[in-house]
C-alpha cells in the first residue's frame, strides 16, 4: 500500500477512521510498567538525521498548539509530551509542524468549536488539540485530531491517564495515534529496542547487550563487557529476550526475564548455540546448535524442555524466523553450494530455496504482517537489506553499503532497522532505519557504536 | 606517528633476522633446550611463533590447504611430545559475511583443524573447539590483505599434563 497522503484519501478515509477511534473514546488506560524501570532515565530524545532517498512525498503541515494546561508542572509535561510527538511524527517524514507563532486562533478548550477558517488560512491540514492535568501524581491527556480540510475529526476524545514516569509512553502512543489514524498503517512508536552496544577498537571491542525506547530514550545495559554478547531477539510479549554469550568461552543461547531479570541457560543443548528466536506464541526458541561442526537447526520447548531437529545435512543451516502464523521457518543455507534461504514447515520436512538472485542471501526474517521477508543480501562486494515476497518474488533492495546487515521489522510491518558497518580501521556499526519502500533512511545517533538491533512488539 | 612506524620495523626487521637465525640454530642442532636458542622449544612461544600455531583459509572455505599440513603436522607432533592434554581450536572468518553464518563457518573452520590433528593421533578429547565468527579480527583493515589473515583457525595450548 503506497502512502498517498493527500487529502482525497483522507476525506475518503474519513467515516472508516471515525468508526474506528469511536472505539478509543474516552479510552483510559492506566500504563502498568512491566518493564525493567529501574533507573530509567528521562534522557532527551537524540537529533535524528534526516535523509530521504527516494520518493519524496510533500510531508502534511500539521498545527499542534501547546497542550492547554492550568499549572506550571502541567506546563512541563505539556511540552515534554509536545517534543516527543514532534519527533517521533518528524521521523516519518510525512508531517511538517506549522510554527507556532503563525496561528491565528488561541485554543482554550479541546471542547469548544474549531474555527477551521484560521487553521486553513495558515495551510494547516491538520489540527492537534489536548490538555494535560495533573491530579495526585497522576497524568491526564486528552486530546482531538481534526481534519481542517474536511472540517471533522479524524478521532475524538482520546484519554490517557499514567504515572508521571509514563510520560514518554504516553507521547508515544500518541504518536501512534494520529500517524495510524492519518495514514492507515499500524501502530510502532511504543516500541523498544534491544542491541549490541559496541565499544573499543575493531579487534577489541567490547560488546554489551543494550535496550532503549524505539526513539533512542531510556537507554539501558543489560549486561556488563566481560563476554561478548550477540543478536538480542524480543520475544511477542517483549518481556523476554534471547541472546547469545560467551560468558562460558564458547558462544550460548540465554533467555534473559526482562521483569525478574532471571536468566535461563540451556545446559541439555549440546555444542555451541546461536541465531535464537522466539515462535509467535512464545513457547518455543528456534535456534542453531553447531555440534562437531556442523550446523543445524533446532527447536527447544521452553515449557517441556523436548528438543527437535529440523534439518540434517552437512551444510550450514542457521538464522531460523518464524512465519507469524507459525506454520513455516524461513532460514539460510549453503547447502546449494553457498549461503541462501530457503523455507520449510515449522517441524521441519522438506525445505524450499526462494531466493534465485545473484550473489549470497543471510539473516531472513519474516514480516509481523507475514507478506514478506527481510534479508541480507552480499553481492560485488557490496552489502544490501532487501525484501522479498515468501514467495521469494518481487525481490528489492532497500540499501547498499560496505556492511548492512540484520534487518528486524517494527510491529507494523512497514519500516525495517538494521545495523551499517563502516570500513577501515576505524569502521564501525550504527543502527539505521529504512521505510519498506526504500525511502526515508535514517541514522539512530547513539553515543556508542550498536549493532544487532531486534525491534519489541507493541508494548502492552 | 611516524616515529611508531620505524620503531615497528626496525623490530620486525630484528624479529625477521632472529627468527631465520633460531631456525637456522634448530635446524642444526634440532635439540632441546639448545643453548643459543632464545625461545625454548617446549615454550608455547616456540609453539606459536616456530611451529606456527594459525593456518588461513579461502573465502567461505574450511578446507585444509595442503601448504598449511606440516604446520599441523608439526603442532601434532608437538603437542604429543610435551603430552599436551588440554588443547583448544579457534576458527574465525573476515568481515565480509553474516553473523551467523560466519559463527557456523568458523566451527566449520575450528573442526576441520580438530579432525586433521585427530588423524595425527591426538585424542579427540584433549581438543575443543570454540567460533568467534567475525568478532575477533586479528587484522583490521577492510581489504582482502587483512581478510586473508582473518579467515584463520589458532590452536592454542592451554594446559598439559606433565
Amino acid at each position: 500500500m503506497t502512502r498517498n497522503m493527500d487529502l482525497q484519501k483522507l476525506k475518503k478515509n474519513n467515516e472508516k477512521k471515525i468508526n474506528f477511534f469511536i472505539s478509543f473514546l474516552c479510552l483510559i488506560i492506566f500504563l502498568s510498567f512491566t518493564f525493567v524501570n529501574k533507573g530509567l532515565s528521562q534522557a532527551n530524545v537524540p537529533e535524528l538525521d534526516i535523509d530521504v532517498t527516494e520518493g519524496v512525498v510533500e510531508p502534511i503541515p500539521i498545527a499542534f498548539p501547546n497542550f492547554i494546561t492550568r499549572d506550571f508542572s502541567s506546563s512541563l509535561i505539556a511540552s515534554e509530551i509536545s517534543k516527543i510527538v514532534k519527533n517521533d511524527l518528524l521521523k516519518t517524514s510525512l508531517f511538517r509542524f506549522i510554527t507556532e507563532n503563525t496561528y491565528i486562533s488561541d485554543v482554550t478548550s479541546i471542547d469548544s468549536p474549531v474555527r477551521f477558517a484560521d487553521w486553513r488560512a495558515i495551510n494547516s491540514d491538520l489540527l492537534l488539540v489536548g490538555n494535560v492535568s495533573i491530579i495526585n501524581e497522576t497524568i491526564t491527556i486528552k486530546f482531538r485530531l481534526w481534519d481542517v480540510v474536511g472540517q471533522n475529526e479524524i478521532f475524538k476524545g482520546v484519554q490517557f491517564q499514567g504515572p508521571s514516569n509514563s510520560v514518554r509512553r504516553i507521547a508515544h502512543k500518541i504518536s501512534d495515534l494520529i500517524y495510524s489514524g492519518v495514514t492507515g498503517e499500524g501502530n510502532y512508536f511504543d516500541t523498544r529496542i534491544a542491541f549490541i552496544s559496541e565499544r573499543g577498537p575493531k579487534n577489541n571491542r567490547t560488546k554489551r547487550l543494550a535496550i532503549m525506547d524505539q526513539d533512542g530514550a531510556n537507554l539501558n545495559f543489560l549486561t556488563n563487557s566481560d563476554s561478548i554478547v550477540l543478536a538480542p531477539r524480543f520475544s511477542p510479549d517483549a518481556r523476554k529476550i534471547l541472546y547469545t554469550s560467551y560468558e562460558t568461552g564458547k558462544p550460548r543461547v540465554y533467555l534473559l526475564n526482562l521483569v525478574t531479570g532471571n536468566l535461563r541457560s540451556f545446559p541439555q543443548l549440546p555444542g555451541m548455540t546461536f541465531a535464537p528466536r522466539f515462535s509467535p506464541d512464545g513457547k518455543k526458541i528456534i535456534l542453531s546448535i553447531t555440534d562437531n561442526g556442523n550446523t543445524d537447526i533446532y527447536t527447544l520447548n521452553l515449557e517441556n524442555n523436548s528438543k527437535k531437529r529440523l534439518t540434517k545435512n552437512v551444510a550450514i543451516d542457521t538464522a531460523p524466523s518464524f512465519s507469524p502464523d507459525g506454520k513455516f521457518i524461513v532460514f539460510e543455507s549453503d547447502r546449494g553450494g553457498n549461503q541462501q534461504i530457503y523455507v520449510m514447515p515449522s517441524n521441519g520436512g522438506s525445505a524450499k530455496r526462494i531466493s534465485f538472485g545473484n550473489g549470497r542471501y543471510g539473516t531472513p526474517v519474516w514480516s509481523p504482517r507475514g507478506d514478506m521477508i527481510a534479508f541480507t543480501k552480499m553481492h560485488k562486494g557490496n552489502f544490501h537489506i532487501g525484501v522479498m515476497r515468501k514467495d521469494g518474488s518481487q525481490e528489492r533492495l532497500l540499501t547498499k553499503a560496505f556492511i548492512d546487515e540484520g534487518p528486524t521489522w517494527a510491529p507494523n510491518g512497514r519500516i525495517i532497522m538494521f545495523f551499517r558497518e563502516t570500513a577501515g580501521v576505524n569502521g564501525a556499526p550504527s543502527l539505521y532505519t529504512i521505510e519498506v519502500t526504500g525511502r526515508n533512511l535514517r541514522k539512530i545517533e547513539l553515543s556508542s557504536f550498536a549493532s544487532d538491533p531486534s525491534w519489541s512488539p507493541l508494548l502492552n | 606517528m611516524k616515529y611508531q612506524k620505524i620503531v615497528m620495523f626496525i623490530f620486525i626487521l630484528f624479529t625477521i633476522t632472529n627468527c631465520s637465525e633460531t631456525n637456522g640454530l634448530f635446524g642444526k642442532s634440532g635439540g632441546d633446550g639448545d643453548p643459543f636458542a632464545n625461545i625454548s622449544q617446549s615454550s608455547l612461544d616456540y609453539f606459536s611463533n616456530e611451529i606456527g600455531d594459525t593456518i588461513l583459509f579461502k573465502v567461505n572455505q574450511s578446507v585444509i590447504e595442503p601448504e598449511y599440513r606440516d604446520v599441523l603436522n608439526s603442532q601434532a607432533s608437538w603437542i604429543k611430545e610435551k603430552s599436551i592434554s588440554s588443547i583448544t581450536i579457534e576458527g574465525h572468518a573476515d568481515e565480509q559475511g553474516t553473523r551467523e553464518y560466519n559463527l557456523a563457518l568458523g566451527a566449520r573452520r575450528a573442526t576441520a583443524v580438530r579432525n586433521y590433528l585427530v588423524s595425527q593421533g591426538i585424542p579427540e578429547s584433549n581438543l575443543s573447539v570454540v567460533t568467534y565468527g567475525k568478532e575477533r579480527p586479528l587484522r583490521i583493515c577492510s581489504e582482502e590483505s587483512c581478510w586473508s589473515k582473518n579467515r584463520r583457525a589458532i590452536t592454542i595450548i592451554e594446559g598439559s599434563n606433565s
